[in-house]
């Protein structure tokens, strides 16, 4: 128990996956305009980066491994990732419609997410059982919220008027992000 | 033969992907940590893209309208595996470098970006010079970030001493925050002397930065909105 907890602060906070691995930069720096799409995209990400995991390491584990066909997990892994957006969406649409709307037009975002694909190589890489690349992606899935909903947060108190003109757009919230990474340095001392 | 020489020009100035078009962010924040890892990823990412671009510019008239996105992923991926493949046989130094971000590259926004605005519509020669324009440009890019990197955070370039050893590097520029500020100081340079980058195009359109896929995604919100 004690491991899958120490996966979580892991991939949540010290290895925060934007803040430190870089991975999903372009919704992070794109979507993070406001605060309640940020928090709808956490939600989507989180619910489909941990089921894309598990789907992963399943496949993995019975089928790509036993067959010797390491190789071709790219390519599989995208392929079910792309697969399985289509299949969540389709599926939040026939039973949540009330979800579906507030997550619908960010799926498709996430299918080119590169987190949801580098978590599931990582997981591989790590050579993670199936509990624990279901724990390692869900605290990914979780920094990842926590740094998009943050930097919504320090975007809504922007006033793009006082700054200068070449800094407006894109630099700033560049200069945002680097302090929030600044800070999230600070979690690698956190000892267990 | 002129318009192959301005599709090298066009990928490597006028349009280059990291500076002006603002595609794939990720590699360029994640491995600019030295100059070398830089050419490394932009060569690797070059070689994907051209090769991508042969080939969906060859198979344009074969492929269904409706699956060409499946099929473009397909097409990269394996194209990527067999690049990864490659520089784990011969360039295990780079391989480790770079660890997650060689098979990344079929997420990368600059290939299906390319495919799609540009390889399905052409001939394979135009696109093939497309390729080349578009990799260099994000290699340059990639090294430049690199050397700068690498010469503020550890004093030197390409491994070779620059500052003088008296100089205490400043850190931080070799981990996270620095890649941040890098990138930062890069776009501001270019909003400075007035070069429009698409990152200001789109946040005009009020379609917030993101990449060619997101603003596929963007356009047909946009739509879903009418």
């Amino acid at each position: 128990m004690k491991s899958l907890i120490l996966i979580i602060v892991t991939t949540a906070l010290i290895n925060n996956v934007v803040l430190n691995q870089f991975l999903g930069i372009c919704s992070f720096l794109g979507v993070s305009k406001q605060m309640k799409a940020s928090a709808s995209l956490g939600v989507a990400v989180i619910f489909v980066m941990t089921i894309a995991a598990a789907v992963a390491n399943l496949l993995y584990t019975y089928v790509l491994a036993p067959f010797g066909m390491d190789y071709m997990k790219t390519i599989i892994f995208i392929l079910v990732i792309a697969a399985l957006v289509q299949i969540v969406e389709m599926f939040l649409k026939k039973t949540s419609p009330a979800i579906y709307t507030a997550l619908g037009i960010y799926l498709p975002l996430i299918t080119t997410n590169c987190a949801v694909l580098g978590v599931a190589l990582t997981n591989v890489q790590n050579g993670y059982s199936f509990i624990e690349s279901v724990f390692a992606a869900f605290g990914t899935a979780v920094g990842y919220t926590i740094a998009i909903v943050l930097l919504a947060g320090i975007r809504s108190r922007f006033d793009e008027e006082s700054m200068p003109a070449p800094l407006r757009g894109a630099p700033v919230v560049m200069i945002a992000a680097a302090l929030m990474s600044i800070a999230f340095m600070g979690f690698s001392d956190l000892a267990f | 033969m002129n318009k192959y020489i301005e599709r090298l020009y066009n990928g490597i100035i006028k349009e280059n992907p990291t500076l002006i078009l603002m595609l794939g962010m990720c590699p360029t924040l994640a491995v600019s940590t030295q100059a070398i890892n830089g050419i490394g990823m932009g060569l690797s990412t070059t070689a994907v893209l051209v090769l991508s671009n042969l080939v969906i510019s060859l198979l344009r008239k074969i492929i269904p309208d409706q699956v060409r996105l499946p099929a473009y992923i397909v097409i990269v991926a394996s194209l990527v595996t067999v690049t990864e493949l490659l520089i784990e046989a011969y360039l295990p130094d780079i391989y480790s470098a770079l660890g997650i971000f060689i098979p990344l590259i079929v997420v990368n926004c600059i290939i299906l970006g390319r495919a799609e605005a540009y390889a399905n519509k052409h001939t394979p020669g135009l696109a093939v010079m497309d390729g080349i324009g578009m990799g260099v440009g994000f290699t340059i890019a990639l090294t430049l970030a690199g050397c700068i990197r690498e010469i503020l955070g550890s004093g030197t370039c390409f491994g070779a001493q620059v500052l003088p050893e008296s100089v205490e590097p400043i850190g931080i520029f070799v981990q996270p925050p620095g890649a941040f500020l890098v990138i930062a100081l890069f776009i501001i340079i270019m909003n400075a002397i007035g070069i429009k980058t698409r990152q200001r195009e789109l946040v005009e359109n009020d379609c917030d930065g993101c990449c060619a896929t997101c603003a596929m995604t963007c356009d047909h919100r946009k739509e879903e909105d009418k």
